[in-house]
């Protein structure tokens, strides 16, 4: 039944958001931490698992999928309800730091993405882990 | 004439999510027509239904005075639950239910790295725009380096090392910009950086943390990529809540004495 898909999508988004209330409660923050992050890991589980029993059917995945389908619309009616007229009235130096914060961090998205990625023809040339350069004795 | 005018403006607001299901698809079917008919799809119809969300919470703002857009009008004020946190956090998530363990993993550490270099990197940016602006003291400098990581790092930042309201409007503004731009800057420059693939999409995320600019952004480039941007940037406005008044302002202080 397509509910099921619906309730489940609820009970995972609700356990996160819970998640992420009394996590910024525990560490003193008066904001939600990672509360949707913990909620798409817990449908992630969730689904893999009742899938691979085959628990999951076809059906009631729709009532998920429904949602992701009206993600965008959703995202409009977000747009549509921002403080447009505010972040334009803050003056000069708001537009500025606003805009220089997201310029910057843009352009340092490629740098930041090639940490870590397997390069194909240095892959066999890592330090040991116990060595570094320069630290010779 | 009145009458019925009444009795329909008094249908509307009563079934405002209904009414907000109407106006959004509507706009929805208006930006994809412009799309294919004026940019020949160039500029995707979901990045243009964005931009005329933005434009309509514009006039709502101009018309009403505002905060909340064109919920502040009457009549769309459904508008405000179907783009609420509620179903925004749902719609979210369910997005994960595309998404794979595996692609996750693959962005590792490039994707924590991102997280605090783009709180701290936008905090730094903001803060010096506010000392080029003429502010001397550590916490307008460290509430407005807050708002320029999200406009709720801001004013959670303001309040509690007790900034102004004047100053936590600002940065509230200075957030909003950030939001703004990303939504609409995200599908012109996505080429440029890459933002193709779940583990850029997660390095994005961390980078530019914005929520609702960052999910927007995505969703005009390739809804795919959603849950990966989204997985990282739910984490930044808590880390940077946690950072702002604390190890970010001590900085602050420490640099300008």
């Amino acid at each position: 039944m397509i509910i099921y898909g619906v309730a489940l999508l609820s009970i995972c988004t609700l356990l996160g958001v819970l998640i992420g209330d009394l996590l910024g409660a525990a560490i003193g923050v008066k904001a939600n931490v990672g509360g949707v992050g913990f909620a798409m890991l817990l449908l992630l589980f969730v689904s893999e698992h009742l899938k691979g029993r085959g628990r999951f059917v076809q059906q009631s995945s729709q009532g998920v999928a429904f949602w992701t389908a009206m993600y965008i619309p959703i995202v409009v009616a977000m747009a549509a309800q921002q403080n447009v007229l505010g972040a334009i009235k803050g003056g000069p130096m708001a537009l500025i730091a606003g805009a220089l914060a997201t310029v910057v961090c843009f352009a340092l998205i490629p740098v930041i993405d090639r940490i870590g990625r397997p390069k194909p023809q240095l892959a066999e040339q890592q330090p040991s882990g116990q060595h570094r350069p320069g630290e010779t004795a | 004439m009145t009458g019925t005018l009444d009795t329909l403006t008094n249908v509307l607001v009563k079934n405002g999510l209904l009414t907000a299901f109407a106006v959004v698809g509507i706009t929805m079917w208006v930006s994809y027509v412009l799309s294919a008919r004026l940019t020949r799809g160039h500029l995707q119809g979901s990045a243009l239904a964005i931009m005329l969300g933005l434009l309509m919470a514009y006039i709502g703002g101009v018309v009403t005075g505002g905060k909340n857009g064109v919920v502040d009008l009457k009549l769309l004020s459904g508008v405000g639950l179907l783009g609420g946190a509620m179903l925004r956090d749902f719609a979210i998530v369910s997005t994960a239910y595309g998404a794979t363990l595996t692609d996750m993993r693959k962005c590792g550490v490039s994707g924590i790295v991102s997280l605090f270099l783009g709180v701290v990197l936008s905090f730094v940016v903001g803060g010096a725009v506010a000392m080029a602006f003429g502010y001397t003291d550590a916490v307008s400098i460290a509430t407005i380096g807050a708002g320029a990581v999200t406009y709720i790092v801001g004013p959670v930042t303001g309040a509690a090392i007790g900034a102004s309201s004047e100053l936590i409007a600002l940065s509230i503004a200075a957030g909003l910009v950030k939001s703004v731009m990303v939504m609409i800057g995200t599908p012109f420059f996505a080429k440029y950086i890459g933002l193709d693939n779940p583990r850029t999409a997660m390095v994005f995320g961390g980078m530019m943390g914005t929520t609702s600019g960052v999910c927007g952004g995505l969703a005009a480039v390739d809804p795919k990529l959603v849950p990966y941007g989204a997985m990282t940037s739910t984490f930044y406005t808590g880390l940077g809540c946690l950072m702002g008044p604390s190890v970010l302002f001590f900085a602050t202080r420490a640099l300008i004495g």
